[in-house]
């Protein structure tokens, strides 16, 4: 199965399609032969011993063994260990309910935060941004962040957001913002000083020193989204001179 | 719209796009000759108490008219399109969530129509009558394959877990006894029997099936054998421009 996937990396793949390890099933017998381990990424599943594709996407490999189907998508599904921005909705007791974008509202505590005890809340108000990570997030269970890391550090987590502006895009642009030598990121940094917030939920929340500057990363970073390579770096330009 | 014979089924041309509607979390539009329909969807979202079900997604499916509000025959369309994104949807791994599946007539080819303006101009004489033509033509068989079409774009493109594909095909059987595959309106209103299928991708199964008018066994088979060898082609069609979609380097 895995020359078979290794073959089929970089195609464009739909539901429905299939790799089983019938078709090698020349084992050596001279050799020492190691059972081969395959790791699944979001897109493929295991049905039996075969491996299915499940979201229509191009296949994507990291060495070692690890393979997955790179998909645009728009809406958030949480996943344990992603960090997002939230926006408290309700503020009821001991927890909070957090709106992160999927089909269930998630929990974070008031414990949660760094510095925080029975004595020390903290000044968490309805309608604030939180940037959260989840601890549980499963199909099962409602999801719950926290805005600590496993050491009790903020980590640069928490509530945020006087002065700046929150929008949508889509997931795919988000983890282009956020993966190592961005493009993306590098062309933005050369254009105006400003302070980004990325959350893997497709928020984004920008504040520059003047409310028009402000106004045009959104813009831009909302445009990315369809624009190629090329188009991007001419528009980038464009604005960079001053032109919009 | 061609007449077939021993080997060889031909479709009309079709289209699609993907992504066109910026609201929605998937949206595709699907063109069968002068058919267009257009579909969005929604989810996993939240999903009232009353409908949630505790193991799998809620799916609803919604479907509005080219002019009107929905009626009867809509609801027979949607049970159609429901039963069929329910069985390839993988629904239990979004439980306590909704799905819901817009699909909006944007042309069609005269087939409807004929049969309103027909009721509107009994309505007069006697709404008994009315009620009799709007029944006869309940589920338009060619708008229905169609439906199904624009719905697996529309689901593909919003990222749902799937377990295959799906595609809808139409055929008539005309009063000579030949298949056609694909008809056309006018073709429509001469031939005994129309029969929409529904086929998967993997193992080329009928998924769902609505028909009208007399048949015989052995001509039910025909008609699916015809079908089933349709589908290949839409399913290349699939693969063609999710191929293209993906091939702007971003």
């Amino acid at each position: 199965m895995f020359p078979a996937l290794k073959q089929r990396v970089g195609d464009v793949l739909l539901p429905g399609d299939e790799f089983s390890s019938e078709d090698d099933d020349t084992i050596s017998l001279t050799d020492h032969v190691k059972p081969e381990k395959v790791v699944c990424g979001p897109g493929l599943r295991r049905s039996g011993d075969r491996l299915v594709v499940c979201k229509s996407g191009v296949l994507r490999h990291k060495q070692p063994n690890m393979f997955w189907m790179e998909s645009q998508q728009r809406r958030y599904v949480p996943a344990k260990g992603e960090t997002i921005i939230g926006i408290v909705t309700v503020k009821s007791g001991d927890i909070f309910k957090v709106d992160c974008g999927g089909s269930e509202q998630a929990s974070l505590s008031y414990l949660a935060f760094e510095g925080a005890t029975k004595r020390n809340r903290p000044n968490v108000q309805v309608g604030d941004l939180v940037f959260a990570q989840f601890i549980i997030a499963n199909k099962d269970m409602e999801p719950e962040l926290v805005c600590m890391d496993s050491s009790g550090r903020a980590n640069g987590m928490g509530v945020f957001g006087g002065g700046g502006l929150l929008f949508s895009v889509s997931l795919g642009l988000v983890r282009r913002l956020l993966s190592p030598h961005s493009e993306v990121l590098s062309d933005l940094q050369q254009l105006f000083p400003c302070e980004l917030v990325v959350g893997m939920n497709g928020r984004l929340w920008v504040k520059s020193s003047r409310v028009q500057q402000t106004l045009v990363i959104a813009n831009l970073l909302q445009s990315c989204d369809t624009m190629t390579a090329q188009q991007r770096r001419e528009l980038f330009r464009r604005v960079a001179q001053g032109a919009l | 719209m061609e007449v077939c014979g021993s080997s060889g089924v031909s479709l009309r041309e079709f289209g699609c796009e993907q992504s066109l509607l910026s609201r929605p979390d998937g949206s595709a539009s699907f063109t069968q000759g002068d058919t267009s329909v257009l579909a969005g969807v929604y989810g996993p979202a939240e999903v009232k108490v009353s409908k949630e079900i505790y193991d799998r997604a809620t799916l609803e499916v919604l479907i509005q008219p080219k002019v009107g509000l929905p009626s009867v025959r809509e609801r027979s369309q949607e049970q159609c399109v429901r039963e069929t994104c329910e069985a390839s949807l993988l629904l239990s791994l979004h439980p306590r969530s909704s799905l819901t599946l817009v699909l909006q007539l944007i042309h069609d080819d005269g087939s409807v129509s004929f049969s309103k303006t027909l009721c509107a101009v009994k309505f007069v004489v006697n709404p008994l009558l009315m009620f009799l033509v709007e029944c006869s033509s309940l589920a338009v068989p060619q708008l229905l394959s169609c439906f199904l079409n624009a719905a697996c774009m529309a689901l593909m493109d919003a990222g749902l877990p799937m377990s295959c594909l799906f595609c809808g095909v139409t055929c008539a059987i005309d009063t000579d006894g030949q298949i056609i595959t694909d008809p056309s309106a006018a073709q429509e209103k001469e031939s005994r029997a129309l029969m929409t299928f529904a086929i998967d991708s993997k193992e080329r199964k009928v998924m769902m099936s609505s028909t009208k008018g007399s048949f015989s066994v052995h001509e039910l088979q025909l008609c699916i054998a015809v079908s089933q060898k349709a589908s290949e082609k839409i399913f290349q069609f699939y693969r063609d421009s999710v191929q293209r979609r993906y091939s702007k380097t971003l």
